[in-house]
């Protein structure tokens, strides 16, 4: 399978390097140029570092029905989905919840129930707020492995991937360069600002990078939250719940927002937007994981604003069932990409220099 | 076609657009900028709109300083003068000049309507200074346009293919279009004829040219078959240009029959030795720089029996050009190199042995003229002569491509096109089917485009500033 299809983009990857007309699109093409000859790893390396912004397939004169066949987005999509399966660690598990939002569902399902019935067997003597559903305790034993160890099986698998492309240490210019070109999504604008080519075949639009952006930062947001509630629990011994204006609640409250606005965002987009021009194999996994955003972040707001009344035990097991399995699923979910990405950026900047 | 549509095919409409290439877009768009119901009618479907022009990456444009992406400056002088060099001389020098004037602002006129530009591509340095490239290519280009078009409420029908220009007296009074295999008649108050040579029609080229035409490969569109043209000649138009010429290059033998684009040019040739089927050598591979002798071999190769040739390196030049759209054929003898390309292989051994013995110790520079040159073979050739002597052979095969014809519409300075009595009152003409009256023979990168760009303007304001 994966030889096929690193095959045909490297087919296609040599027709572009013939030709050249998309150099000003993102960053594939001028790595492409730099080379002759291809081999998997470049092919695995080129892959991950399209953000399929699509322009390339609506200005080629080699697409289909031309008997080049030209759809550069969907090879690389192929070899990318491909290649985060392929490198997953432990094998295999993720090429069942790449492909299908059932089997996300499922794993959703199983981690409220796993919440539900944890909450129903250790309920706490006493405790406030959450703490009264589920200890303090017993939230860090569930969930700092649930972290953890996704986050271990993720660096296991980059550091393969890494092998793969032959990637060097990396400097810090280069993590800058990586972290410039992720921060502003670059390889969405269309290389002069005009966006890309989603929604609206070839007319050129912002949305997808701007509702991208909105997850990203309204994820990042989260994540500070849980940070800032982790020092000043364990640092300061101030305990949850807190209120609207202490650090947890200013980052979290815009970032569930931003992830919801965001995610729902994409959804549309990727409802309009042409499926052949992606890996069409996994797009049910890729909605199946924007949904699950979604539920975790509205389920958080929802959760916060019923402080008090007698939904919280309910809305903090919804919640905290929905963040196991998004946790748990890291590795094997379309989350997965924002690590390749990142690396395959880090490898571009270090292949410039 | 549906009742609907059939009923918004009659407009009705001021100015009826022949084509959907560059050309008839910026005719239609600066037509309907002055107030005009403008319809386009394409042959191609929608998704192979846009002719030859979908397969252009830039064009060459005049200016005093920076601009765009364009570095220093390039002045007019200069530019007819390279024009000159080209065409031997065989160059309207009036219209020449006037479109090189107006190139310049042409290139604010395509951004401000859609198209974007980047800096010259990779492996194409040279034309930095001369020659604006479109940001994704051509088909990029004409993207934009027909968003733009669409933007504007310009009525555009594909898979519409003009059979007949009716033309009673001096003026024009309709078209007849076939849409879904039925002909429709539709009229306007003016009409601008933008669609494109006449290199698709393979009949028609192998009357210009002789049998051996049927072996061209056409690097553009299967659409421009010249029915227009043909038509208004039958209506003795007054026409321009030499009916047996095209222009046409040497790519790539394996390139599919129509629409193999530049991707299928070979810039080998320099580094090579070329042979026919026969295995024998038959010019001087070393001439001058490639982009200098590009244009020349599609003429040589559709010389040579079989219309191929067989351009053979060794791996020391494999990388010394830019890499082409098929992967060349390797062996590591040159017997087995001329057997899988399907020639003679002690033919092929004797002729590189011969021209092995002929090179001569000295320096070789790929990137400049570096005299190395044989001594004592026929044809000679005079510079990057090396041994062809290092295993892996590769071994390309060679046809000629047809870019465009000659033969066109004569017009005036405002694109007007004059009948067997004169001017045509209400008939304008831009792009490729009038690029004669220009370019006689020869052809300028860039130049292509600029005369649709600006030739579309032209006829898109005098066909509007007609029918008001
Ligand atoms: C491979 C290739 C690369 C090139 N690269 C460049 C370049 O980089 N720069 C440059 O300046 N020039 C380039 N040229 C030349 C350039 O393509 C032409 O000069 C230019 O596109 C001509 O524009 P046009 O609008 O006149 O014709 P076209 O773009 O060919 O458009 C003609 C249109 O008319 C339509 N048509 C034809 N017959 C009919 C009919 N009977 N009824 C209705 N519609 C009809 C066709 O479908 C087409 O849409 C290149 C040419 C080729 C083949
Ligand atoms: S996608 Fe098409 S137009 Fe773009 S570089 Fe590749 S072959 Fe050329
Ligand atoms: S889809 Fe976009 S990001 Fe991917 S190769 Fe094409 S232009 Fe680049």
């Amino acid at each position: 399978m994966s030889t096929e299809i690193i095959q045909e983009a490297r087919r296609q990857v040599e027709i572009c390097n013939a030709c050249r007309y998309c150099e000003g699109y993102c960053q594939v093409f001028p790595a492409i140029t730099r080379e002759r000859a291809f081999a998997d790893g470049d092919i695995t390396q080129l892959a991950n570092l399209c953000h399929n912004c699509r322009g390339c397939y609506y200005a080629c004169q080699y697409a289909p029905p031309h008997e080049f066949g030209i759809n550069l987005p969907a090879a690389l999509a192929e070899v990318r989905a491909d290649s985060w399966e392929r490198l997953s660690w432990p094998g295999g598990l993720a090429r069942t919840f790449q492909q299908s939002g059932v089997a996300l569902a499922a794993a959703l399902t199983v981690g409220f129930a796993v919440i539900f019935a944890t909450m129903q067997a250790l309920r706490p003597e006493d405790g406030e707020g959450f703490y009264a559903y589920m200890s303090h305790t017993l939230m860090v034993a569930i969930f700092a492995p649930a972290f953890l160890l996704p986050l271990a099986a993720i660096a296991i698998s980059l550091r393969d991937y890494w092998r793969e492309i032959g990637g060097e240490f990396p400097r810090w210019s280069h993590l800058v360069d990586a972290v410039k070109a992720a921060g502003r999504m670059r390889n969405l604008d269309g290389g002069q600002g005009q966006g890309c080519n989603f929604e609206q075949e070839d007319r050129f639009s912002n949305k997808r990078r701007a509702y991208h952006q909105m997850v990203l930062y309204g994820f990042l947001l989260a994540f500070a939250s849980t940070s800032t509630g982790t020092i000043l629990h364990y640092g300061f011994g101030m305990e949850a719940p807190y209120g609207l204006f202490s650090l947890p609640k200013l980052f979290g409250v815009p970032g569930g927002i931003l992830m919801c606005i965001g995610t729902v965002g994409l959804a549309h987009l990727k409802v309009r937007a042409d499926k052949s021009l992606g890996a069409a194999r996994v797009w049910g996994g890729e909605m199946g994981f924007i949904a699950l955003l979604f539920f975790v972040s509205l389920s958080g707001l929802v959760l916060y604003a019923a402080t008090g009344t007698a939904w919280v035990p309910t809305l903090l097991a919804l919640h905290l069932g929905s963040v196991l399995a998004f946790f748990l699923l890291m590795p094997y979910s379309k989350m997965v990409h924002g690590f390749y990405r990142f690396a395959a950026l880090v490898r571009d900047a270090q292949l410039k220099a | 076609m549906s009742q609907t549509n059939a009923a918004a095919l009659q407009g009705p409409w001021d100015i009826i657009v022949v084509g959907g290439g560059n050309a008839a877009l910026c005719a239609a768009i600066t037509a309907t900028e002055q107030g005009k119901r403008v319809l386009i009618l394409e042959s191609a479907p929608k998704h192979m709109r846009g002719g030859n022009s979908r397969h252009t990456r830039n064009f060459r444009c005049m200016h005093h300083g920076p601009l765009s992406v364009l570095i220093d400056s390039y002045e007019e002088d200069e530019y007819f003068d390279d024009l000159m060099r080209v065409t031997d001389g065989k160059t309207d020098e009036n219209l020449a000049r006037m479109t090189i004037r107006e190139s310049e602002a042409c290139l604010p006129w395509m951004e401000a309507h859609g198209v974007r530009f980047q800096p010259s591509l990779s492996g194409t340095l040279s034309l930095s200074r001369t020659n604006a490239f479109f940001l994704g290519g051509g088909k990029a280009l004409v993207n934009a346009y027909y968003a733009t078009a669409e933007d504007l409420g310009i009525g555009i029908f594909y898979d519409a293919e003009v059979t007949h220009v009716n033309i009673e007296g001096s003026r024009f009074t309709h078209v007849d279009v076939t849409i879904d295999g039925q002909s429709h008649r539709v009229e306007g108050r003016a009409v601008v004829l933008a669609s494109g040579g006449f290199q698709a029609d393979l009949e028609w080229l192998t009357r210009a040219w002789g049998p051996s035409a049927a072996n061209f490969l056409i690097r553009g569109t299967p659409y421009n078959r010249g029915v227009v043209l043909k038509d208004m000649l039958d209506q003795d138009a007054q026409t321009v240009g030499d009916p047996t010429q095209c222009h046409a290059v040497a790519i790539d033998g394996r390139a599919p029959k129509f629409d193999g684009g530049i991707a299928t040019r070979l810039d080998c040739v320099p580094f090579s030795v070329v042979v026919n089927r026969d295995g024998d050598r038959f010019y001087d591979e070393g001439e001058d720089v490639w982009p200098k002798r590009y244009a020349i071999w599609g003429r040589l190769v559709a010389a040579q029996p079989d219309q191929v040739g067989y351009s053979i390196i060794d791996s020391k030049s494999i990388n010394l050009f830019m890499p082409s759209v098929f992967p060349p054929v390797v062996a590591d003898t040159l017997e087995e190199l001329a057997e899988k390309l399907g020639i003679d292989g002690a033919k092929l051994k004797a002729t590189v042995e011969a021209f092995n013995a002929a090179c001569r110790p000295g320096d070789f520079h790929p990137t400049e003229l570096d005299g190395l040159a044989t001594e004592g073979i026929e044809p000679q050739k005079t510079n990057w002569a090396r041994p062809i002597d290092t295993p892996p052979y590769y071994g390309y095969s060679l046809r000629p491509g047809v870019t465009f014809t000659y033969l066109g519409l004569k017009v005036s300075e405002t694109a007007q096109v004059s009948g067997p009595d004169g001017p045509l009152e209400n008939v304008w003409a831009a792009g490729e089917i009038m690029a004669g009256s220009i370019l006689g023979q020869g052809y300028l990168a860039g130049f292509g485009m600029t005369i649709g760009t600006v030739f579309g303007r032209i006829a898109g304001r005098e066909a509007a500033a007609h029918v008001n």
